[in-house]
């Protein structure tokens, strides 16, 4: 097995339309958690012209409900959850400025035709692997909605995440390739 | 008569909650290492790599293997001389999840309600088969069973006449349309006559089978091989990103029927197949 490729978060626009369906990477830097409630909340909120809690220029959003945390670590397991959930959201974020995803299970159209429009791009976690997982999460800090429990938005900061390109912003996708 | 004590259940069911999020099954890992050898594709063996490294870190670090620790269900028989002192089972059994869910900080998945939709905070109630039996024992046998596995999961009333292939070719077509979803390798329970929830139950129950043991009956033995070529042969792979691994195993339960049904269930379970059994 080849090195994976470090991939340095925020993710431009840019480097997100460079990344190819297939491709081992590891993630460094900051990204956002947030599952279906929270991204209603702010579908909400651009609805109605409303400040949002986050800049979403360049984020990543990695679809995660954490199992709580234990005294002393930084949080509790933390695997992806299904992304096609996300599907009827994504696309509105991603034209304001989101560029990554994490999670697991594909996309649908709609998603990938405003991937390939914008340029951005949808990494897959492994499902399952969390307590893996979360030993590369090395910052945990609600932003919003705390009300949501697992839920809730949070920035994360992460070393050496481990994932991989699984469609990208030129059509690639390796759920097809089977 | 034998007497056992409230406690002695929820602390049972407690003790069995924590270890089965945290600890692997050892049948599963032995399949993903002999799995990991079967692909060729890069993405399918890092990610089976991943898996068992996750399996040491969760032993290492006491974190459940998936943050998702999903439903408590509970698949219980006891002895008509059996009596429980000090208060009554299913009581005994939601306190014991209650603990366990807190004290091994396993996520709380639950809602009190389908459509209202508020997390009820300590992961009850949980799903509970009570069975009379004979004799003085009581066995109590927990799964975790995860939302995304779970939300792929299929049943169907088939017709008499679509026999054996009918029943195949849904259980085929069920995985297929899953996909990545449901977080393969995948363990699939098939239940195969009864009636509309029996049949349910039953896919459920065959997936308590140690991983690897062949069915008792040699004709569903058969059926379970069958099965578990023709999956692997769709090429869904792990998490889907495609590769020979599928599923690890097919575990079939067959029930008596009405004269004109053939129900079928397939309730599929990822690979972090979390089952534990006590005998009180």
């Amino acid at each position: 097995m080849s090195d994976p490729i470090r991939i340095d978060l925020p993710l431009t626009r840019q480097k997100a339309r460079s990344l190819r369906a297939g491709q081992v990477v590891e993630l460094f830097g900051v990204m956002y958690t947030a599952r279906d409630a929270a991204h209603k909340r702010l579908i909400d909120l651009i609805e109605t012209g409303a400040e949002l809690p986050v800049d979403l220029a360049d984020i990543t959003i990695y679809y995660v409900g954490p199992s709580p945390a234990a005294p002393g670590a930084v949080i509790g397991s933390a695997g992806p959850t299904s992304s096609y959930r996300m599907d009827p959201y994504s696309p509105t974020l991603i034209e304001r400025g989101q560029t990554g995803m994490v999670g697991k299970g594909p996309r649908g159209q709609k998603v990938v035709d405003a991937m390939c429009e914008h340029g951005a791009v949808y990494f897959a976690a492994v499902g399952g692997a969390a307590a893996l997982i979360a030993q590369s999460i090395k910052s945990y800090e609600i932003v919003a909605y705390e009300d949501l429990g697992a839920e809730a938005l949070a920035r994360i900061t992460v070393e050496a995440f481990p994932c991989i390109v699984a469609q990208d912003s030129m059509g690639g996708d390796l759920y097809k390739q089977q | 008569m034998k007497d056992i004590q409230y406690n002695t259940i929820v602390t049972a069911v407690r003790d069995m909650c924590i270890r089965g999020c945290t600890q692997a099954d050892s049948r599963v890992i032995d399949a993903l290492a002999e799995a990991r050898c079967a692909e060729n594709s890069e993405p399918a063996a890092t990610i089976i790599t991943q898996l068992e490294a996750n399996a040491k870190v969760a032993a290492q670090t006491q974190k459940p293997l998936c943050q998702d620790t999903g439903l408590a269900v509970f698949f219980i028989s006891i002895g008509s001389d059996v009596r429980i002192v000090g208060g009554e089972l299913v009581e005994a059994v939601n306190q014991g999840v209650r603990q366990g869910y807190g004290d091994g900080y396993l996520r709380k998945s639950v809602v009190a309600d389908p459509l209202r939709r508020v997390n009820t905070g300590d992961n009850t109630p949980a799903i509970i088969h009570v069975r009379p039996t004979s004799g003085q024992q009581l066995r109590i046998r927990y799964a975790a069973k995860g939302g995304g596995s779970e939300n792929m999961s299929q049943i169907a009333m088939l017709k008499p006449a679509d026999g054996i292939d009918g029943v195949k070719d849904f259980v085929v077509n069920t995985i297929a349309s899953a996909g990545g979803n449901p977080c393969p390798p995948l363990v699939v329970g098939v239940g195969v006559g009864g009636d509309f929830e029996l049949c349910a139950i039953l896919a459920k129950e065959a997936l308590f089978r140690p991983l690897g043991d062949p069915n008792e009956d040699e004709f569903y033995a058969a059926v379970e091989s069958e099965l578990l070529q023709r999956i692997n042969a769709l090429g869904i792979g792990p998490m889907g990103l495609g590769g020979a691994t599928t599923a690890l195993a097919v575990h079939l339960l067959a029930a008596p029927c009405h004269i004109a049904s053939l129900p079928v269930a397939v309730n599929i379970n990822c690979h972090s197949s979390r089952h534990e059994e006590v005998l009180l």
